[in-house]
């Protein structure tokens, strides 16, 4: 990861601009996943508060959506917390690969810049970087557009699906499943994904069966994570 | 009286995640990630999904495991978030009359 970039990086307004402009065709695709994001949270029993806070602090959309399936009375809090972390844990992948260039600004402006980091400004960032850009501030800007449009759509959201009564006589319950299977299939990456998402399947329903609560979940996941760890080569 | 565990929960949840996040450059700063570790963490979000949907699509009963796999069918076809799911609960709520 230490490669050799060009020895300056800029954190002006320039870079901001640029950032938020080339993020708006993109927020589009994001605005729907907050949509059904609050219609879900709103399903799971998440209160307008809860709603904000979750997607303003965490703003993380795919944990965010693994926390509405542990989102039961009472609350388990470990579980969610230790979701959060292992859903999350591919941003360490996301921070190191852009190292070269973030490793030039100052700790605040890194650090700071690096809340707004999700799948969507990570990719436009590493683009305007692979592009031959040095705009330090391009992921704040592309990442603030993306935060205001994930927080008013998942509230957005929460609002519409409120006023759907009894959601499983229209098989809404199933929203959830389909959401994810969806969600999954944006993460598909090549025929190397087929064993390691076979052997996370098959340890889930296993522990599903044995194991109490959501727990499950973390089993498979590690089983996955560990699958793709032994078959690396 | 109101609860504070479900904010608190929500705190620590952010912790975490800006943990993730930050960790990346800081970890690189000092030192290389090895190529088995990436393996690893490249492989959790996929299976972590795999995990949540499989005891959901195949342990609840016909209706439900038909109507995953034309959910599947659907975005593996289309990308397009809204229409599977459209499907997906279409599939659930008129197999489950049938069955």
């Amino acid at each position: 990861m230490h490669t050799s970039a060009s020895p300056t990086v800029t954190f002006d307004a320039q870079g901001l601009r640029a950032g938020a402009m080339k993020t708006l065709p993109v927020a589009m695709g994001v605005a729907v996943y907050g949509l059904v994001y609050g219609m879900l949270a709103g399903q799971a029993g998440m209160t307008p508060g809860e709603v904000t806070a979750m997607s303003a602090l965490v703003f993380a959309g795919a944990s965010q959506f693994v926390a509405l399936d542990l989102w039961l009375d009472p609350l388990p809090v470990g579980p969610l917390i230790i979701m959060a972390l292992i859903v999350n844990l591919r941003h360490v992948l996301m921070g190191a690969a852009i190292q070269p260039w973030f490793s030039r600004l100052s700790p605040l402006k890194a650090y700071g810049s690096l809340f707004f980091m999700v799948d969507e400004s990570w990719a436009l960032t590493i683009k305007d970087f692979a592009d031959g850009q040095r705009r330090g501030a391009f992921m704040l800007g592309s990442g603030l557009v993306l935060f205001a449009t994930w927080l008013a759509a998942s509230l957005g959201g929460l609002l519409a699906g409120a006023m759907v009564p009894d959601p499983a006589r229209f098989g809404l319950d199933f929203a959830f499943t389909a959401a994810f299977i969806a969600l999954l299939a944006g993460l598909w990456r090549g025929k190397s994904d087929l064993p390691i998402w076979l052997a996370a399947g098959i340890v889930a329903v296993i522990c599903s069966q044995l194991l109490p609560g959501k727990w499950y979940i973390l089993a498979g996941g590690l089983a996955g994570g560990l699958t793709g760890a032994l078959r690396h080569d | 009286m109101t609860d504070a565990t479900p904010m608190l929960t929500i705190a620590g949840m952010a912790a975490v995640t800006y943990l993730t996040r930050a960790a990346g450059l800081f970890i690189t700063n000092r030192v290389r990630i090895t190529p088995r570790t990436e393996a690893f963490l490249s492989a959790i979000p996929g299976a972590v999904l795999v995990s949540i949907i499989a005891p959901a699509a195949f342990t609840q009963g016909p209706a439900e495991a038909g109507a995953a796999l034309g959910t599947l069918a659907v975005v593996a076809r289309t990308k397009n978030l809204p229409l599977s799911m459209a499907v997906g609960i279409a599939l659930v709520w008129a197999l489950r009359q049938i069955l």
